[in-house]
């Protein structure tokens, strides 16, 4: 490792009602491979965007190469050296890999774009980095591995100095980690600062130098890669106080029926294997860091996307489910995580909304019951105690927590015996999560069995009876809520793999 | 290594087998109509039906040049048509009411067409307004605003015979009164020569493309997006008006009310060729191979005995086809 050249300071950016980053430091070395680690929602991301110009803070200082630098967009981050390889791929498929990597500043011959030079320098690039892409190859022809190679080159060609990579791993497959990871080294050994963000606790180990830690959108600490076990880094994303009360016992009765049971179901990466089973009355956490393929698996049972096998049983039949129509005839509700986009249709009324999964009910003739609807939706205002000025508002102008009661109140109405609430809480403010919390517990008190996706570790501890951890779409492990700890859950959800 | 390398090459080669491969099926398809007609009709193959198909193809072949920028970007450009008429009828009326000198005519025609293009770019770029809705708008305010210009009557650009009859010449020549050079084909060549090295090998070019592609990350890379995105539109509107003067070249009188369905060819002739339906690809010689095959479905079958309506049919069903082959080209890619 060699000297610092990039210090962020005391970071502070606040969004309205959210404080993001409270005061956080980052020091990255020369030659140095820097960890950022955190739980979903630490701040990882938003650290990141305030180096790289995306965001302005409101307070603190970066220092980069010596000097106190501030970025107003990423141009001028990239110009002075900073770059970022995103998670998501900021690729234009139709062009070249040497059009991609020169994309906005094209070498110029006379009034056109001089090609052939563009094809050379990044031949060059390629060179330096030990890959093998031809640059004239149509991006979208790669393979999501090389095309992450394409944006590295791209990175290098910025003359950068310090790469942050934001989870790279995500897509890749073994072999194209390792060649990676051969690229990362050979940076490193050119005397670049490297910023990796991951999930993967046995990536940190293998490449990182040093480990910094966020939490809640707080600076935890920095510790020596070699130095620290995996449960040291744990202890530090997880060293939280729970404050809300946890549940200490399940409430499921004694023997309660089993409800749900999915046995080795596959869909895809993000589904493997997947087996559980759902008892009448319980609440069924499933916990997991992002991309563990808890919404996959919920999809998958839901119909909404196709499962390669598995099975699955309704108060011990085997149903087939190939629709999200199939699901909801068999009495499987879920509430997606994004309510706009999936659960509610806002320009409608409530009463809309609510009958909307039961419509034949109130048809009389081919006309809908108008008077039937409101009276229904009525009633489940006053017993979910939806606050709305009556059942014709339209769901747009309710709050958060407002709305995902009418997504609640629709799968209600359908009878449904299985609700999946995926993040229930997304987006919704302290006292309406908590109308939330009670309104779970007393379906589950009905009898309703309940399955949770959340990523909020203390939402988990407080509201299930039983929790689930996934891992790169296995089923790492299962707990009862009086064995469960933040701790060995989050080891769970960071299991290596083999 | 080795054979990683022949797979990389093995993939590169069927992307341009794709790209050339659909150019290459609607030159066929040509091919194939050209012949069909000709066997099926004697007075096809005459010289006279040559010339005229291509005198009634120049206005629909420049405004496929234009549309295909914004059609590639991943939006439309639907005033094409109208606009095209108000263009035109603007033109001829100063010509003939105003003394205007058949160039300035010309001048404020082409002029009027960059600046409908503009009001189009600037309210897609900048204000974020969907595209569709954007030039729908648009071909409804030149459709009336060129019938009010000009007092709702028809108007005629001077005739071959007349003073300023000259401009008649740049797309046909008249040896006699029935020998003819469709000249015009070579300027349309030359223009789809400069706009193909534009789309290629420029920045507008490039940038186009990149925004049809992704948008975000164009935008990421500090391109002036909004800038390269108004562009599109002027180009758009700079053909549609190139294509007014063609039709004013090579019909009598230009109806005012007319127009709205030429954009309409123009986009399908572009769509045969080639341009993706949801942007990103796409090349001006395809757009002009397509409309080839829409103005001799448009010319041939009449000389079969088929009217209009199944010309719309017809047309309308090798549409169909095109886009599907380009959505099953995407799915297979997916896979």
């Amino acid at each position: 490792m060699g000297e610092v050249i990039l210090t962020m300071k005391g970071i502070d950016k606040s969004f309205p009602g959210v404080h993001a980053l409270d005061h956080v430091d980052l020091e990255v070395r020369r030659g140095e491979v820097h960890a950022l680690m955190g739980e979903n929602g630490a701040g990882k991301s938003t650290l990141m965007k305030v180096l790289t110009g995306i965001y302005t803070k409101d307070e603190g200082t970066i220092t980069f190469e010596g000097k106190e630098v501030e970025f107003h967009n990423t141009r001028e981050a990239q110009d002075a050296g900073i770059v970022i390889v995103h998670q998501e791929l900021n690729m234009l498929g139709h062009l070249t890999v040497a059009q991609n990597i020169f994309f906005g500043r094209e070498f110029k011959k006379g009034i056109g774009i001089d090609d052939r030079k563009m094809n050379e320098e990044a031949a060059k690039l390629f060179e330096r980095l030990n890959i093998d892409i031809d640059p004239t190859t149509t991006m979208s022809d790669l393979t999501v591995g090389k095309q992450q190679m394409c944006e590295i080159a791209k990175a290098i060609s910025h003359e950068a100095k310090v790469i942050i990579f934001d989870e790279p791993s995500a897509a890749l497959t073994e072999a194209e980690i390792e060649e990676l990871f051969k690229i990362i080294r050979d940076l490193r050994a050119q005397n670049l600062g490297i910023i990796y963000i991951s999930h993967r606790m046995d990536e940190i180990k293998v490449i990182t130098d040093r480990v910094t830690v966020m939490r809640d959108g707080a600076y935890v600490g920095t510790l020596i890669t070699e130095d620290c076990t995996k449960n040291d880094i744990i202890n530090m994303m997880v060293g939280r106080v729970i404050y809300e009360d946890p549940k200490t016992h399940s409430m499921v009765p004694e023997g309660a029926p089993v409800v749900l049971k999915v046995e080795n179901l596959n869909a895809g990466k993000m589904v493997q294997n997947v087996s559980f089973e759902l008892h009448k009355g319980e609440i069924l956490g499933f916990s997991g860091l992002m991309g563990a393929g808890r919404t996959e698996t919920a999809r998958a049972i839901f119909g909404a996307d196709p499962k390669q096998s598995g099975d699955i049983y309704m108060n011990g039949e085997k149903v087939t489910i190939n629709t999200p129509q199939d699901a909801v005839n068999h009495g499987i509700g879920y509430l997606s995580e994004d309510r706009k986009r999936f659960g509610i249709v806002v320009q409608k009324s409530v009463a809309e909304n609510t009958t909307l999964a039961t419509l034949k009910e109130y048809l009389s003739g081919i006309f809908i019951n108008k008077r039937k609807e409101e009276k229904v939706a009525q009633e489940f205002v006053d017993s979910l105690a939806t606050k709305t000025p009556g059942v014709d508002q339209l769901v747009v102008n309710l709050s958060g927590g407002n709305q995902q009661k009418v997504v609640i109140a629709k799968w209600l109405c359908r009878n449904s015996d299985v609700l999946i609430f995926d993040e229930p809480t997304r987006g919704i403010d302290v006292g309406a999560k908590n109308e939330i919390y009670k309104l779970m517990n007393k379906l589950a008190a009905e009898g309703k069995a309940i399955i949770m996706i959340s990523s909020e570790m203390t939402e988990i501890l407080r509201m299930s009876d039983r929790i689930v951890v996934m891992c790169e779409g296995k089923i790492t492990g299962e707990l009862d809520i009086a064995e469960a700890t933040q701790e060995n859950i989050m080891n769970l959800a960071t299991r290596e793999i083999s | 290594m080795a054979n990683q390398n022949t797979a990389v090459a093995a993939k590169k080669k069927s992307s341009l087998d794709k790209l050339g491969g659909q150019k290459f099926i609607v030159i066929l398809v040509i091919i194939a109509l050209f012949l069909f007609f000709s066997v099926m009709s004697a007075n096809f193959r005459k010289y006279t039906t040559i010339v005229s198909i291509l005198d009634y193809s120049y206005y629909i072949v420049l405004m496929s040049i234009g549309v295909t920028f914004p059609l590639i970007t991943g939006g439309v450009d639907l005033s094409i048509g109208t606009g095209l008429i108000c263009y035109s009828l603007v033109g001829g009326y100063l010509i003939s009411f105003h003394n205007f000198p058949v160039w300035g005519g010309m001048l404020v025609t082409v002029l009027f067409g960059v600046a409908i293009g503009l009001v189009n770019g600037t309210l897609v770029a900048v204000m974020d307004i969907p595209p569709f809705l954007v030039t729908l708008c648009t071909c409804m305010i030149t459709r009336g605003l060129g019938a009010i210009i000009v007092g709702g009557f028809g108007i005629t650009w001077p005739t071959a015979t007349q003073p300023g009859g000259w401009f008649r010449n740049i797309f046909k020549i008249s040896i006699d009164a029935r020998t003819k050079i469709p000249i015009g084909i070579v300027w349309v060549l030359i223009l789809v020569a400069v706009m193909s090295f534009v789309l290629n090998h420029t920045k507008i070019g490039r940038y186009t493309i990149g925004i049809g592609s992704n948008k975000e990350a164009a935008r990421l890379s500090g391109v002036n997006v909004k800038f390269y995105h108004i562009m599109a539109y002027v180009i758009s509107g700079l053909f549609a008006g190139l294509a007014a003067i063609a039709y004013s070249a090579v019909f009598a009188t230009v109806q005012p009310g007319t127009g709205a369905g030429f954009e309409l060819e123009a986009i399908g002739g572009a769509i045969i060729g080639g341009v993706s339906a949801s942007g990103g690809a796409g090349s001006v010689t395809g757009s002009l191979l397509g409309v080839f095959v829409i103005c001799l479905l448009k010319t041939g079958l009449p000389f079969i005995g088929l009217q209009a309506n199944w010309q719309q049919i017809i047309t309308g069903l090798v549409l169909i086809g095109a886009v599907l082959i380009d959505v099953i080209k995407k799915r297979r890619e997916v896979h």
